[in-house]
This record gives structure tokens, sequence and C-alpha cells, in this order.
């Protein structure tokens, strides 16, 4: 262990329901989880001195702070990139209380992403203004690749080209995904499994993906508590320790079309993350007892597990076929059910799935789990954590 | 060369007396179909109670007795015993779809009554051009404006009933949306311009000399901000692809296929591939350089097999 490795801990978690048409404002969404996951970890909203969201989110900090009953703060901070922000607010947040900048730092995310904008939908007709951002869109959308789905595709058909990867092996991980999801009563997807003949007769979006490869869309909000793991043995729950905490941005780096580098049958920023949480947590792959991979599309969990060092480049395939993903396998993996079945709430989650594993409160608990390794948005800049059992 | 104003005041249908005289077979079939139980129109002695000589037919049933019937309008304009007088009509459609205006939507229709049909009467109907408006905008496309007067007369030559006819012919707007913008700036307009002039180019490196693309400010390998534009030689094989299926913008055309080419030289980019089913798309495959004017604005480098050049 280095570093901060072991200094702070999730000690709450808190969420709105997960829904298609929340009824509400993403701010309320926002307010809501943030007290629940402050309540969850013992704690009064006066407690919090620090915040860290998205900056794609739209509930500034000051907003959600005015309206929980926050008082002073000394540390806010906001993660780029969509997804590949998740983790790395856990990061932010175990940074600043090992330095001691917070003692009490709420992560956050709440969007209207069903019933308000939706990604899904693409950049096509996005804003006509210039900046770099923008402007990166200028090599996509005019030949209609828009939406996170094309750009995935993309990837994914060179994978298979490379590595034999067929489209039942990113239907296998749709399957798993689905069968954890249908024992969860917060799930979307609770009680409705699929099965790869299911995933292999729905439509299709873009080729080589499937409907039944990419994630739903939803309403909702989720919230994290990190304080420091010594104060964290006094809350009411079992710490989860920040053992590693990692963010990414590798060479070449595109937002989701990094398509310009040598090879792309891999993901860098994520083999960058890995390297960085095994070295942080002084843990390796083979210390895993579960995984809570970002899985927007089914395709991009393959090369991750890869990048992390379950497998061989290539091989992930069969990782995955040989049901090492499964509640008995190897490295149970998604056991919420994931962004495919539980809710997609940008990988945040999955980091409260993560505390609950290390709580021993899944509903899909697998025996033993003392490390679990979480990842955010893969084709960004991403994030990683490494979560653990206090020692 | 016969102009628009030119039709104004000219008989495009002479007179011509429908197939069927006013019978009561075909008011009774009328007025169950609209639902219309007057019993005027069923009943002699109840249209005799009115004050009536008997049974009338309904005056919206005007038009119904100078139609020419199924057959003809299933054969087309040039079927029917009519078909032959209206030379007419048929010069003013050739003018309107020589403009392009080949679409049709009626969109007035004022009637004036002049006396209540019985069973028995022959109506005839000649129709002469009042206006065609000057090049309108409308919701639907751009067209003019043709308005029309019908006039029915009976048997005895009397007027029963005058018609104003409002067609709007039209050029349909074009199905197709323009294409999504690129956000053009100081870092990639050139491109955007060569593109427009049929020009591929990849950006250059003026210290060392690497190409870049997608382009940028400054050469990621010696840190140079000057750089120029070299002309690809637009041979280039597949590295991946897609086939997008849903959601579905306006602009395109689906499945569309999007493929990530390696160009000759070495740099890739996104384009679309022309000329190819998706399902014979390979990785790999040669691909040569084809342009797409997408709109006046917009010109994009697409690729097309390298065999159905050759071919």
């Amino acid at each position: 262990m280095s570093g901060f490795s072991g200094a702070a801990a999730i000690a709450g978690i808190g969420a709105t329901e997960f829904s298609k048409d929340s009824g509400r404002s993403e701010l309320r969404l926002a307010c809501e989880a943030v007290l629940a996951a402050v309540a969850d970890a013992g704690l009064k909203p006066s407690d919090v001195d620090g915040m860290v969201t998205f900056t794609a989110d739209t509930n500034a900090e000051i907003h959600v702070a005015r309206s929980t009953g926050m008082r002073d703060l000394t540390f806010f901070s906001r993660i780029p990139h969509g997804g590949g922000a998740a983790c790395g607010t856990v990061q932010q947040a175990a940074l600043a209380v090992a330095t001691g900048v917070a003692d009490v730092v709420v992560c956050y995310r709440a969007f209207n992403e069903r019933s308000g904008v939706r990604y899904g939908l693409g950049q096509a007709d996005g804003p006509a203004e210039t900046g770099a951002d923008s402007a990166a869109y200028a090599w996509l959308t005019p030949f209609g690749l828009s939406t996170p789905a094309q750009w995935v595709a993309m990837f994914a058909r060179r994978y298979m080209h490379e590595y034999g990867a067929t489209s039942e092996d990113f239907g296998r991980v749709a399957v798993v995904d689905r069968r954890h999801a249908a024992t969860n009563p917060a799930a979307w997807f609770y009680r409705r499994p699929i099965t790869l003949e299911d995933h292999q007769a729905s439509r299709w979006i873009a080729e080589p993906l499937h409907l039944l490869d990419c994630c739903q869309e939803t309403d909702g909000g989720q919230a994290l508590v990190v304080v420091s793991a010594e104060r964290a043995r006094d809350l009411p729950h079992p710490p989860a320790v920040v053992l590693g905490a990692a963010q990414g941005s590798g060479d070449d780096q595109h937002m989701m079309t990094s398509y310009y580098r040598p090879r792309i049958t891999g993901i860098p920023e994520m083999g960058l993350v890995g390297r960085q949480l095994y070295a942080q947590s002084g843990l390796g792959p083979a210390d895993m007892d579960a995984a809570i991979l970002y899985d927007h599309f089914t395709p991009l969990v393959l090369p991750q597990l890869e990048e992390l060092g379950f497998c061989a480049p290539g091989e992930a395939k069969d990782f995955v076929a040989e049901g090492n993903l499964e509640l008995g396998g190897r490295l149970p993996f998604n056991t919420h059910g994931g962004q495919l079945g539980e809710a997609y709430l940008h990988g945040m989650n999955g980091i409260a799935e993560a505390v609950r594993l290390v709580r021993g409160t899944s509903v899909n608990q697998p025996e033993g789990v003392r490390n679990v390794i979480v990842t955010a948005g893969t084709g960004v800049p991403t994030s990683g954590l490494v979560l653990g059992a206090d020692r | 060369m016969t102009s628009y104003e030119d039709f104004a005041g000219r008989e495009i249908l002479p007179l011509w007396e429908g197939p069927d005289p006013v019978n009561v077979p075909m008011i009774r079939h009328w007025a169950e179909a609209m639902g219309d139980r007057n019993p005027i129109y069923r009943d002699d002695a109840a249209a005799r109670a009115t004050g009536r000589p008997g049974i009338v037919a309904p005056a919206s049933m005007m038009q119904a007795w100078t139609m020419r019937g199924y057959a003809a309008t299933v054969e087309g304009p040039d079927a029917g015993a009519r078909a032959g007088a209206a030379a007419g009509a048929r010069e003013l459609d050739g003018l309107l779809e020589k403009d392009g205006y080949t679409s049709v939507v009626a969109t007035d229709s004022e009637f004036e009554f002049h006396r209540e049909l019985v069973a028995g009467d022959r109506v005839s109907v000649r129709e002469v051009v009042e206006s065609i408006s000057p090049e309108k905008s409308t919701a639907l496309g751009t067209g003019r404006f043709v308005t029309t007067v019908r006039t029915y007369t009976d048997q005895d030559g009397e007027v029963v009933a005058v018609q104003r006819w409002r067609l709007l012919r039209f050029r349909p707007k074009e199905a197709r949306a323009p294409r999504p913008r690129p956000a053009v700036n100081r870092d990639n307009a050139f491109w955007f311009e060569a593109a427009r002039e049929h020009r591929l180019v990849i950006q250059r490196c003026a210290g060392c000399g690497t190409l870049r693309h997608p382009p940028g400010p400054c050469c990621p390998h010696c840190g140079s901000f000057d750089w120029d534009a070299a002309e690809a030689s637009g041979r280039g094989q597949v590295y991946s692809f897609v086939v997008n299926h849903h959601p579905r913008h306006p602009a395109f055309e689906y499945p569309l296929i999007v493929a990530v080419v390696e160009l000759d030289e070495g740099t890739r980019l996104v384009t679309n591939l022309v000329g190819v089913e998706p399902g014979e798309v390979e990785i790999g495959m040669p691909v040569v350089l084809d342009w797409l004017d997408a709109d006046p604005d917009l010109s994009l480098p697409v690729f097309r097999p390298q065999s159905g050049i050759a071919a």
C-alpha cells in the first residue's frame, strides 16, 4: 500500500429509485440521493464539508448544499468526460480526506437522462459552437457517426476481427448482467432475465451491436459519502475502505472515438488505471473477489478484463464463456445487474454495489468478498477503484 | 410557349355531361354513406310535403354526378370519355410538371347552388381557369395555387351550381434533412475548405513532417505549431466499420455504413462507404476516394470499393 491507500472509506450510500420518468427535477433527485447517503453514513448534512460531481451534472454544488442544509464547504471539485468520472469522484474525495482538506465529502450524480436529455440519441443536432469539444464531433457527425452505441460498435468490430470474438461473446456479458438484475428489486430489469437467444434475436442498433448489447437509459440519483477510514469505523456500517483510486487518460485519447491509435482493440487508459490501482493497494488481479465493470455496452467489458489483468489480450471471450463472471465463478461481476440490468447512473450505482459487496449486503452476495474492483466509463478518460473490507 | 398568365380565363375542360342522370338509387347510397337521414333524400311523399317536386339530390352530390368513375381514375388521366376533350387540362399539367410541381393537394372548394337536382336531371360541367398564383413557399413545398371555376348546368343549359376549386400544385420538400454541420473553427477549417474543392488533405507538421488526423494546433511529436497540408492519394483500406440502424437521423439513409479508413499515407479517418452493401464490407477491403456533395456548403470524402471504380 502506498500514498493515500487505506486512508479513506465510503461510509454511506444513498439513491433514489431508478425509473424512466422520475417526475422530479434533477436537483431534487440529487438532494434525495445526497440526503439518503448522508443518513446511511449516520451523519448530518451539516457534517459535510466537501462535494464532488461530474462536469456533466446540472446540479451545481451550491444548489445541492443550500438545499440539503450543508454549511461551510472547504472542498468542491468536478470530473469531466461523462461516465469516466464515476470512480474519479471517489478519488478526489479520498485525496481531500487523506490530506485533511475536508472531513466528509459527498460524491453525487443525478439526472433525468431518460425523460430529459437522452445521451443515446446522439450528438448529430448539437449546438453549433466551435470549441474544441464541438469541433471533435466535426469528424464524426457529418458522416452519421453520432451516438455512443455507434462509437463503441467501431471498436467492437475491430476487436472481433483481431481476436475472433463473436456477437455471442458480447451477449454472454448481457446475460450475466440481466441474470443478476433479475434478483435485484432495485433493478429496472428485476425478474426479467434474458437468454443468449434473446440477445441474438434483438434488433440491430449499430452492427455489430444488438439492442441487448446496449444499456438502458435511466432517471435517478446516486450519492456516496467519503470520510477518513478512522472516522468510518465509528459510523454505523462496516467501512468500504478506498484501497486504490485512480484516473487515466491515455496516449492519443479521444472522447469515445480513439480510433487513431496504432491498435484499437485495447483500452490503454483502463490499463493505466488498473496499474495504479494495484500499485496503490499492493494487491493484484488474483486478490479481487468481485468486479463492477462499466457496461454501457457489452463489447468494452471484454478488453477491460484484459487491461485489468484477469486474462491475456484476446482471451476475455473465453474467460467469460467459462463462467468466471457468475456468482459462483472466479470473478463475480456486476452483482447488481450492471447498467444493462439495474440502472444507467453513469457508473455511480456500481460504486454503491461495490460498497454493499464489501459490507456483505448485496442481494447477490458471493461468499468471502474482501476486495472489489470498480471501473468507470470506457472509451473516455476514465477512473477506477479498489474498495476493501477494513483490515 | 404558353405561360401561366396565359391560362387565366382559359377553358381547360369543355362542357362535358356526366355518365348517369340524377337517380334515386345513387341518392340513397350517398345519404346512407353520409349518415344523412333527411327524408327528402329518401321519401317521395316527405319531399313533396316540403313543397319539393319529389326526392331531391343532396347539394353536396353536385360534383359526384360529373365524376369520371372508378375505372377512369384507376386507368389514368388519358382514360375515360372526356379525356380526349381535355387538351387544355393536359397542357396545364405538362407545364406544371416541367417546372417540377409534381405534387398536388386540394386546398379550397366553394360552392354556390342555384337549384336542387331531381331524378332525371342531366348534369354537365365546364371548367375555366380563374387564376394561377405566382410561386409560393408553403409548409408542403414551393408551388402555385391554381384556381378554376367549374360551372354545372342542366339539360336545358341552365346553371345549377358554380364551384370555385383551388389546388396547390407543388414541388415536394426535399425528404432528406441536411447532414449535421461540422463545427468549423481555426484548427479544422482548412480541411473542410479543401473538401469543398474535392481535395482530401492531411495536416503535416512543418517541423518534423509527421502527418496527423484529426488535425490540431500543434504537433504531439515535436511541439511545432507550424504546419501545412499534404494531399492524400485517396487510396486506403477499411480498418473498421459499423452499420447503423437506430436511431435514425433524417439526413441519412439506413442502414448506413460508417467506416474508419486507413489511408495509404498511414492516417485514419471516419467516413462513409458507398457503392457497397453492408453485408459485403470487410475489414482490410481496399477502397478509393469519392466525393459526396451533401449540399452546397458541405462536401465530404467518402470511399467506395476499389474494384467498383475499376469496373
